[in-house]
């Protein structure tokens, strides 16, 4: 008997869990990490605390240990009867945004400073100088590290599958308790995984070559 | 060394653009600006001249609080400028800004550079820019360029579409921070003479600069700066051909002679 064959649907309904909570939580991280980068270079002395403050937090923390908070802190105490899912990319997402603000930092500190001061003495607003002129130009340096930093997401959303949210390490959960070949399973858990993170390398290895060729 | 009275400004005038009063600067323990009080008319081209280290470039850029000051004020058309928010965006766009190392946007076209600020800050339309910008990239002597990118034009090309960027703002005062110094020999006329012509056409420009030739010929005022402090001002032919003070009398005779 083989464990694929008979139980390709569960398999394909942890891998769509991986996947969905994958993509959900790197845009949560993009978005929040492009915002707190935003707040680590601003002018604005309390923006820059707060961010570095975020950072620190997350970025020293123990995902599971952010996991244990968010199933069991937050729907206590903020929202009763929040579902898992959500709960997952809440962490998830958190958590690799504080890696996705300091490759983004990073691209920024690569852009002359003249950039920015040229921008400014245009008239525009700090908003304005990192959305036209430095982000576009800090982009092709936060690539490769981006790309870095979703494969390590990838697998870290296998935390979530301990904590019952339905993906590809909980159904691996699942099988071993029917007393499946635990090898067998794993082997074809890591090839999924490995389907997912060699996309992702490869969406993003195009998307350098792209920002290459557009300056 | 002598100390020369310099003729204190009395009450700033109405034709007063640019008025610093007081102005005073550190970073960390060297005192980079020491009392500077410094008044420019509308219409005049003030040359500001000194050896490495005087606080020049700093001066420059503390009218249009690219540097902050500790103490003293920085006021242009009558109005200090404001902290760091919406206001101050709106003074800077009516103060130009040519920089040394010309700043121009790399991922932007050369079109796009002249039209951006025209189009984000002043909210002109796209057309409209886009026309104001090849008249300006025409009286600049580099409308062929247009939709090249800034890394595919020479030095005295860029630094002169930097001064286009500037002038699609219209502004009210003109910064050039040393702008010829980071070009090759050859292209430093191409930039001295778009600067002769605005001078010409009356644009009120404060030029920090080692061309004294430019600042014999182009200047209304030179200013004299060492050691953070202004030293000395004087019309050019007056401060050429006979400077009061021992510092200035020292560096010309560096400059000058061989």
């Amino acid at each position: 008997m083989n464990v694929l064959l008979d139980n390709l649907a569960l398999f394909r309904e942890g891998f769509i869990g991986t996947v969905e909570l994958t993509a959900a939580s790197a845009l949560l991280a993009m978005v929040l990490g492009v915002t707190i980068a935003g707040c680590r270079v601003s002018p604005v002395p309390p923006l820059r605390i707060f961010g570095t403050a975020w950072v620190t937090l997350l970025r020293n923390t123990p995902l599971t240990l952010l996991f244990l908070v968010a199933f069991f802190v937050i729907p206590e105490i903020l929202f009763p009867g929040i579902n898992s899912f959500l709960l997952a990319v809440l962490a998830c997402g958190f958590y690799t945004s504080s890696f996705v603000c300091e490759a983004v930092r990073s691209g920024v500190n690569t852009v002359p400073l003249g950039q920015a001061e040229a921008a400014r003495s245009l008239g525009m607003t700090f908003l304005q100088s990192m959305r036209m002129i430095v982000l576009p130009q800090a982009t092709r340096t936060v690539v490769p590290p981006l790309s870095s930093i979703f494969i390590a997401l990838t697998k870290n959303t296998a935390v979530a599958g301990a904590f019952d949210n339905v993906d590809l390490f909980n159904i691996a959960k699942v099988l071993s308790n029917d007393g499946y070949d635990i090898l067998m399973i794993f082997f074809w858990i890591t090839l999924a995984y490995l389907v997912i993170t060699f996309t992702i390398s490869g969406l993003f290895r195009l998307l350098e070559r792209r920002l290459e060729v557009a300056r | 060394m002598t100390e020369v009275p310099l003729t204190k400004d009395t009450a700033p005038t109405a034709d007063a653009l640019v008025v610093l009063d007081n102005v005073n600067k550190h970073f960390g323990a060297l005192h980079v600006l020491q009392d500077i009080d410094l008044t420019v008319a509308r219409g005049e081209v003030v040359v500001v001249i000194g050896p490495s280290g005087s606080g020049k470039s700093t001066l420059c850029r503390t009218i249009n609080r690219l540097e902050t000051v500790d103490s003293g004020s920085v006021a242009i058309d009558g109005k200090p400028l404001p902290e760091e928010g919406r206001e101050l965006a709106r003074l800077r766009a009516d103060v130009g800004m040519v920089f040394q190392s010309f700043n121009l946007f790399a991922h932007k076209t050369v079109l796009e550079n002249v039209t951006l600020g025209q189009i984000k800050v002043r909210r002109t339309d796209k057309k409209a820019a886009e026309e104001k910008a090849r008249k300006l990239l025409d009286r600049v002597g580099v409308g062929a360029q247009a939709d090249k990118y800034p890394a595919q034009l020479s030095g005295g090309q860029q630094q002169r579409v930097a001064i286009a960027r500037a002038l699609a703002m219209d502004p009210k005062v003109m910064l050039f921070d040393e702008p010829t110094s980071a070009l090759d020999p050859e292209m430093i006329n191409e930039v001295l003479e778009v600067m002769q012509q605005l001078a010409r056409d009356g644009m009120t420009m404060v030029v920090v600069t080692h061309e004294m030739g430019f600042a014999r010929s182009a200047a209304n005022r030179v200013v004299f700066m060492a050691d953070g402090r202004i030293v000395e001002e004087a019309e050019p032919e007056q401060f050429f051909s006979n400077p009061r003070s021992d510092r200035a009398k020292d560096f010309l005779s560096k400059i000058l002679h061989h």
